[in-house]
């Protein structure tokens, strides 16, 4: 390639790491075992916080070192650790049960649905890359890998027959639409960024409350019960 | 006026956080004070809105259409505060877990009317969705607190779809904070007035995908098609003065959250677009919702899919776009608030009677409910439309504005479909009161007689709402639709 063409550092440092939130996410639909599923959320996490203050240090913005802390201890520590414990606990009624394995019950096989992921990823991609943003934050590659990451997301919480699963995919979704205002809003006010951050952490503690409610109703984690209220 | 602002946010905050301690009657009585207290501070808000818009620091503001579901929200609060006391004190008490019940009833049902009555007030998209997520999360517990396997599963299916489909709101506000930067500069902070203010000069690509993923993100929670199947499961599974708040009130909230984008994408692209895009979703939710009106089991369902069908016609009346059919969009986001409740309520009644949710298994409901049962038929009478209640009053301007507009296919659809729910409505609502009354399965007889007199005064007086906004609105009110009018076509 011709060096003046080439991409920055910036711009390829920036790319790199948008591609490794995306293959996280792809981690996440194909990893069977619940507690993996966790452990890749949580660095997908951290790397958007890696390119937020990427973004922060070249755009001179540094709100975004606030939001990249915050959002790191919320997304990487929080949020896993009450995950983690809601697999640990024990059911109200009932043996504990055994949550290890029940991940990557689909109603697709796991290979198709991970092409399917990968026909509504680039689906994805180049859908947004037709949208004009001339940047202000992160590269605009950014902004395509992020709607794929959304996409694929979906794609996990439709394939996963399980609640925990299910929370996860959603909140891997909210990590993409990190990544995409990044690249598009990466100056929103802090205060706007917090109430967000706030909001994602009460959602947090009413999904666990949920799962137990599920757990101690169904005492499994699955929801292929779900199916009474239908018409 | 920022004292009756200011206290709306705080009464109903107060009212949650007392019902945490104090006894179950008590939370109730402080929890229906609250509501009526909200109403009343709403009134309040009428006048000052009538001349000029508030906003204060660019976080909050009042105009018009805030206040229009202000009034609905604030309304149907203080009614079924009032009526949970009746509903709760119907369900057999004394023991830990009924108490326990109760606290979480009481605490739930104010935070929520609060989340909804915040809402409105943001005056920054942001914010908004804060506010909206807010109502979710609050309101998936309430659905949840029943304890059955219904509540469980109808609980997570709406948080998550909910939540999901406010994810894409979320992009959609970033799309439109995006475009607002692109003209206001870095420093823009998500402000509704000054993005409209410069809606001229917003790129219109970028707008037009934050109206379409806003519509779609809030469309879950309004129950459009096709993403509206968490309602019927959440509806007749919360517990049945929620369910009236969720019908009446949550989904109009959501609609206004459509309505403030509506507002950006008219002013930005034109009328065309946005109007298109609400015309296709209202027409398919309002089909879906009559044909699903026909063959229902469960009388909550039934109500719930008739909600669906009312958002429809919210979504086609504001893409008919002419004034008369807008102020019809927002006289009916009123007068299905009070019919709604009222139904809703009824039917709580006849959940306490009957202690079924099944169709086939009540009869004779005018013969055993005095009160209740003719009540519940007015209720039913006046969602389908007929004279002289408020929605047949709303639904005459839309379709009027809709052949002013020469919407005239889309004028024709929304009577078809409308007559159709109607069909489906009045059919189960005349098998369930007006069939004679047949002995329960063990030979026992139900005694004539209402359930509580707490669960009659607020549906009287929603009944009274729905009367006055049907014969003759009063002129505070018109002067109130006519300035949302305004805005909602850009000339204010």
């Amino acid at each position: 390639m011709d060096p003046a063409h080439a991409p920055g550092v910036y711009t390829g440092g920036a790319n790199v790491v948008a591609v490794l939130i995306l293959l996280a996410e792809f981690g996440m639909l194909r990893q069977a075992l619940v507690r993996d599923q966790i452990r890749l959320y949580a660095a997908q996490a951290g790397l958007i916080s890696v390119l937020a203050v990427i973004v922060g240090a070249v755009h001179h913005l540094p709100e975004l070192y606030v939001l990249a802390a915050l959002s790191a201890a919320l997304k990487v520590v929080v949020i896993p650790l009450v995950l983690r414990r809601l697999l640990r606990e024990d059911g109200p009624a009932g043996p504990p049960v055994d949550v290890g394995d029940i991940a990557g019950s689909g109603g697709l096989g796991l290979a198709a649905t991970v092409l399917l992921a990968i026909a509504v990823a680039a689906f994805g991609f180049f859908a947004a890359g037709r949208i004009p943003v001339p940047g202000s934050g992160a590269p605009a590659t950014a902004l395509s890998v992020s709607v794929s990451v959304v996409l694929v997301a979906f794609v996990l919480m439709i394939h996963r027959r399980d609640v925990i699963s299910q929370a996860i995919g959603l909140f891997s979704l909210e990590n993409g639409i990190s990544l995409a205002a990044l690249v598009v809003a990466a100056s929103l006010p802090l205060i706007l960024e917090v109430a967000l951050l706030f909001d994602l952490l009460v959602a947090v503690i009413v999904f666990g409350l949920l799962i137990r409610i599920h757990h101690g109703r169904a005492e499994s984690l699955s929801t292929t019960d779900l199916t009474s209220l239908r018409g | 006026m920022a004292i009756a602002v200011i206290a709306l946010l705080i009464v109903p905050a107060v009212a949650a956080l007392a019902s945490l301690w104090l006894p179950g009657r008590a939370a109730g009585l402080v929890t229906a004070a609250s509501g009526i207290a909200s109403f009343a501070l709403v009134l309040s808000l009428v006048p000052a809105v009538s001349h000029r818009d508030l906003a204060w620091l660019g976080y909050i503001s009042v105009d018009a259409l805030s206040v229009v579901f202000l009034l609905a929200t604030a309304f149907l609060y203080g009614c079924v505060a009032v009526y949970s006391i009746g509903y709760l004190g119907t369900s057999g008490h004394g023991t830990t877990g009924d108490r326990r019940y109760a606290q979480r009833f009481w605490a739930g049902l104010n935070l929520f009317a609060w989340s909804m009555l915040a809402a409105p007030l943001m005056g920054n998209l942001a914010l908004l969705w804060v506010a909206i997520e807010v109502t979710t999360i609050v309101s998936a517990l309430l659905v949840a607190l029943e304890g059955t396997d219904g509540a469980a599963e109808a609980a997570w299916k709406y948080v998550l779809l909910a939540s999901a489909g406010l994810a894409i709101a979320l992009l959609g506000t970033i799309f439109a904070y995006y475009a607002g930067s692109r003209v206001l500069g870095p420093s823009y902070n998500l402000a509704f007035g000054p993005l409209l203010a410069v809606a001229a000069h917003l790129p219109h690509t970028v707008v037009r995908l934050a109206f379409v993923l806003a519509v779609l993100g809030y469309g879950t929670k309004v129950g459009l098609f096709p993403v509206h199947t968490w309602l019927p499961d959440a509806h007749s599974e919360a517990p049945t003065p929620v369910s009236a708040l969720l019908s009446g009130s949550l989904l109009a909230v959501s609609f206004y959250a459509i309505l403030r984008f509506y507002q950006i994408a008219q002013a930005a692209l034109g009328p065309r677009f946005p109007r298109d895009v609400l015309l296709v979703f209202g027409v398919a939710s309002l089909l879906l919702a009559a044909l699903y009106l026909l063959d229902q089991r469960d009388y909550k369902r039934l109500l719930a899919y008739s909600s669906v069908e009312h958002m429809g016609i919210l979504a086609i009346g504001v893409s008919f776009g002419a004034p008369v059919a807008l102020a019809g969009v927002l006289l009916h986001v009123l007068a299905h608030a009070a019919a709604k409740g009222n139904a809703f309520m009824g039917a709580g009644v006849l959940v306490r009677k009957f202690a079924t949710k099944q169709i086939s298994s009540v009869s004779g409901g005018l013969d055993l409910l005095p009160w209740s049962g003719p009540l519940f038929l007015a209720a039913v009478l006046a969602l389908s439309a007929l004279p002289p209640f408020g929605i047949f009053r709303s639904e005459f301007e839309i379709v009027t504005g809709g052949l002013a507009a020469s919407a005239n296919a889309g004028a024709a659809i929304l009577v078809v479909l409308v007559t159709v729910a109607f069909f489906g409505l009045s059919l189960a609502t005349n098998r369930m009161l007006l069939t004679p009354r047949r002995d329960l399965p063990g030979g026992a007889r139900l005694a004539r007689g209402e359930p509580s007199v707490w669960m009659v005064v607020p549906v009287v007086a929603g009944l009274v709402a729905l009367l006055v906004l049907g014969l003759h609105p009063p002129a505070d009110l018109t002067g109130l639709l006519d300035r949302a009018v305004a805005a909602l076509r850009g000339a204010a």
